[in-house]
């Protein structure tokens, strides 16, 4: 089912009467069937959003729509979502069964099939066997399921997950994504989950949302965003080791470094920032367009060889191939494919299309 | 004004900041001290404190509460024990003339109003506290329940509230029962005005026993809301709001969230509230003296209030029967006992810590 987000606006007041924009006019559609990403750093809004959709929070302006209905002045109950907590909430007097349980008992289901649901519902998130077993006696991952199980029991309209993976230790959390991804690929539902954690809403969203002090900053899939971000601040919060912003002039359409003529770009002349992602560099061909650089450092980390080393003052990370650089190279021709040279406007942050 | 407050401020500042910096020197030296102290029967070879053992220490650390506990705690109890052996004691020259294993508890079962109703007088010892017991625990732990739980929904003058049902627990017991027997007064009680029942008698002369056993139990009822009502709203409080949120959305209503969340929840409180009220309930005394006097028959009734212990005390008053008191008192241990036991065997299941 499509959900649908017409100019949400949060506004918290505190107790002094200043306000604060949780969630600022955010208008974003997203399709039937799909697995959204709501990304951002802490208290940028997107818990915030996710309430609002679960209906724990009421929005101050703006509407929220399930496929055709007009949702927002509904209960949570009567919204027919799951919702998976941070902290999974399960209810630690109750056994995994009485928990998955719980949500059908409270609607008009026969017994033989509620049974049957939540049997289905455990088997498929992998924890058939520990009905028995109350929460405290399941590990983190185990809880996980079980609130997804929970969650997912009752056949809900949308899924919503708060912060699925960050209560879980490293290993388990690449484990658990891969589940989360193959459960809401199983049961076709929409899904939409918070985090703050780019790697982990990359790998297994189709769709990003990212926000920033309750703005959206771009909404589209993960790999297109990290290669064409809208703005500085996406470009900064996706990849690790993150990109290179640097301070750079173009003057006569010849972007400048360290002095030199780099690359013809159709821009205005002007002071603007550049971003570099450090895997988009590579050393040099005789025909490309190249900078000469001076290696500062040099750290070889298996397959890849990180350069450290200074355009126009300011510190730049590049990681090429181990093998196009000798240990003792001191100067070394680096080069960017043209769509990976990314032209921020210095005031607004706003990527300039320099083709 | 601004710069009167500024300088107040100041001042007080100043002088905290005296009053700190001398605690603050006051440690010191004592620390100081300490330290040569223990130097000094260090080098002397004096330093007891470290060659004690440590139960050694541990006694000496507990020992004024074990000499209070013997004297008014362990003592009596042993000396119970004691005095139910003896036959016909004497308390004013010590004399008895002779042992017994069941003949006090035999003499106490066989007494007029503790277990048999004596002629012309409704109403035993034992059946009283039952009633009061099995009737006013109950009610007032639902009663504390619902309050606690109503109290922790409401935000408009919750503390109010709060204050107000708390009150009772900070209130003197005799004079809340005086302030009830008025109000339960056949001529002009409130009770009677409000409900328009003329001179209708519940506690004086003229009244049965169910109307004073129901005035009994609602006073009871209401003098122990109150600290129920302060631990379960604080458990209340304790709980993770998450779980209202989860059963929010799986559209929970609210009877049981109720009885499926919040009470099991807070089922250990519950079963410490319960166990320690029932313990208290079988020792009810001051509330029964407040309002029917110390003899627990208001003059002209045919019917006595009397409870357990208003029963052994009437042994203790002036010493007449030591033995018959001491006999009272171990069948009311048994009874709470058993009690307690099988209130804790049904926690086993009921109960999630």
């Amino acid at each position: 089912m499509e959900l649908r987000l017409e100019n949400l606006t949060k506004i918290f007041t505190n107790k002094n009467g200043q306000d604060t924009k949780a969630v600022d006019d955010l208008s974003i559609t997203i399709e039937s069937g799909t697995l959204v990403g709501l990304l951002g750093p802490s208290g940028c809004g997107k818990s915030t959003t996710l309430f609002m959709i679960a209906g724990l929070l009421k929005p101050t302006s703006g509407k929220i729509f399930f496929g055709e209905d007009d949702v927002t002045k509904l209960a949570p109950e009567k919204r027919g979502i799951g919702l998976v907590f941070q902290n999974y909430a399960l209810y630690p007097h109750m056994t995994v069964y009485k928990n998955i349980m719980f949500p059908l008992e409270n609607m008009d289901v026969p017994r033989d099939e509620a049974i049957e649901r939540v049997k289905a519902m455990a088997n498929l998130v992998g924890i058939g066997d520990m009905l028995d077993r109350k929460p405290a006696q399941l590990s983190g991952g185990q809880q996980q399921r079980v609130a997804i199980a929970r969650a997912l029991v009752k056949k809900p309209r949308v899924l919503l997950l708060d912060e699925p993976l960050s209560n879980l230790d490293a290993r388990l959390r690449l484990q658990m994504r891969e589940e989360i991804k193959r459960i809401q690929r199983e049961t076709g539902i929409t899904t939409i989950f918070v985090t703050h954690d780019q790697e982990e809403a990359m790998s297994i969203s189709d769709k990003m949302v990212v926000l920033n002090y309750g703005l959206e900053q771009q909404y589209t899939a993960p790999q297109i965003m990290y290669n064409e971000p809208s703005n500085l601040f996406v470009a900064k919060f996706l990849g690790n080791p993150p990109i290179n912003t640097i301070d750079v002039e173009i003057k006569n359409n010849y972007l400048m470094i360290n002095e030199q003529k780099f690359m013809k770009l159709n821009v205005k002349d002007g002071s603007y920032v550049m971003g570099m992602r450090p895997e988009h560099f590579r050393v040099a061909k005789e025909e490309d367009e190249k900078i000469k650089i001076e290696v500062s450092e040099i750290f070889h980390i298996g397959r890849d060889t990180m350069i450290h080393f200074n355009v126009n003052g300011q510190n730049v990370r590049a990681l090429v191939d181990s093998d196009s650089v000798g240990d003792n190279d001191k100067n070394i021709y680096l080069t960017l494919k043209r769509n990976r040279v990314y032209i921020f406007e210095k005031e607004t942050g706003k990527v300039i299309d320099h083709e | 004004m601004n710069n009167l407050r500024n300088s107040v401020k100041q001042f007080l500042g100043k002088i905290m900041k005296n009053i700190k910096t001398f605690f603050w020197n006051l440690r010191r030296a004592v620390n100081n001290r300490k330290k040569k102290i223990s130097d000094f029967l260090d080098r002397k070879n004096l330093n007891f404190a470290g060659k004690f053992p440590g139960w050694a220490k541990a006694l000496i650390y507990l020992a004024p509460a074990l000499i209070v506990l013997s004297i008014f705690t362990f003592w009596p109890i042993i000396n119970s024990l004691r005095l139910v052996t003896f036959e016909n004691y004497n308390i004013v020259n010590n004399d008895i003339t002779g042992y017994t294993v069941f003949g006090n508890f035999i003499k106490v079962l066989n007494d007029e109003s503790f277990l048999f109703e004596a002629s012309h007088t409704q109403g035993t010892a034992i059946m009283n506290t039952l009633i009061i017991v099995f009737i006013s625990v109950p009610i007032s732990i639902f009663l504390a329940l619902f309050i606690s739980v109503a109290l922790n929904s409401i935000k408009f003058l919750k503390n109010f509230f709060q204050t107000v049902y708390f009150l009772p627990y900070v209130t003197n017991t005799i004079a809340i029962g005086l302030v009830i027997a008025y109000m339960f007064k056949a001529d002009g009680g409130l009770v009677n005005q409000l409900f328009g029942l003329g001179k209708f008698p519940w506690v004086e002369s003229g009244a049965e026993h169910w109307r004073s056993m129901f005035v009994l139990i609602f006073y009871s009822i209401w003098g122990s809301l109150a600290f129920k009502i302060m631990v379960f709203l604080t458990s209340i409080q304790g709980i993770d709001k998450q779980y209202y949120q989860a059963a929010a959305i799986d559209a929970t209503p609210r009877r049981r969230i109720f009885s499926k969340i919040t009470v099991p929840l807070i089922s250990p409180m519950i079963f410490y509230i319960l166990v320690t009220s029932v313990i208290g309930a079988f020792k009810i005394y001051n509330q029964i003296v407040a309002l029917f006097g110390v003899t627990g028959k208001p003059d002209g009734v045919d019917y006595t209030m009397q409870s357990i212990v208003m029963y052994i005390y009437k042994y203790i008053d002036g010493g007449n029967n030591l033995s018959v008191a001491a006999a009272g008192s171990l069948i009311l241990f048994a009874i709470i006992l058993v009690l307690t036991l099988v209130q804790m065997q049904v926690s086993k299941k009921r109960v999630h810590y």
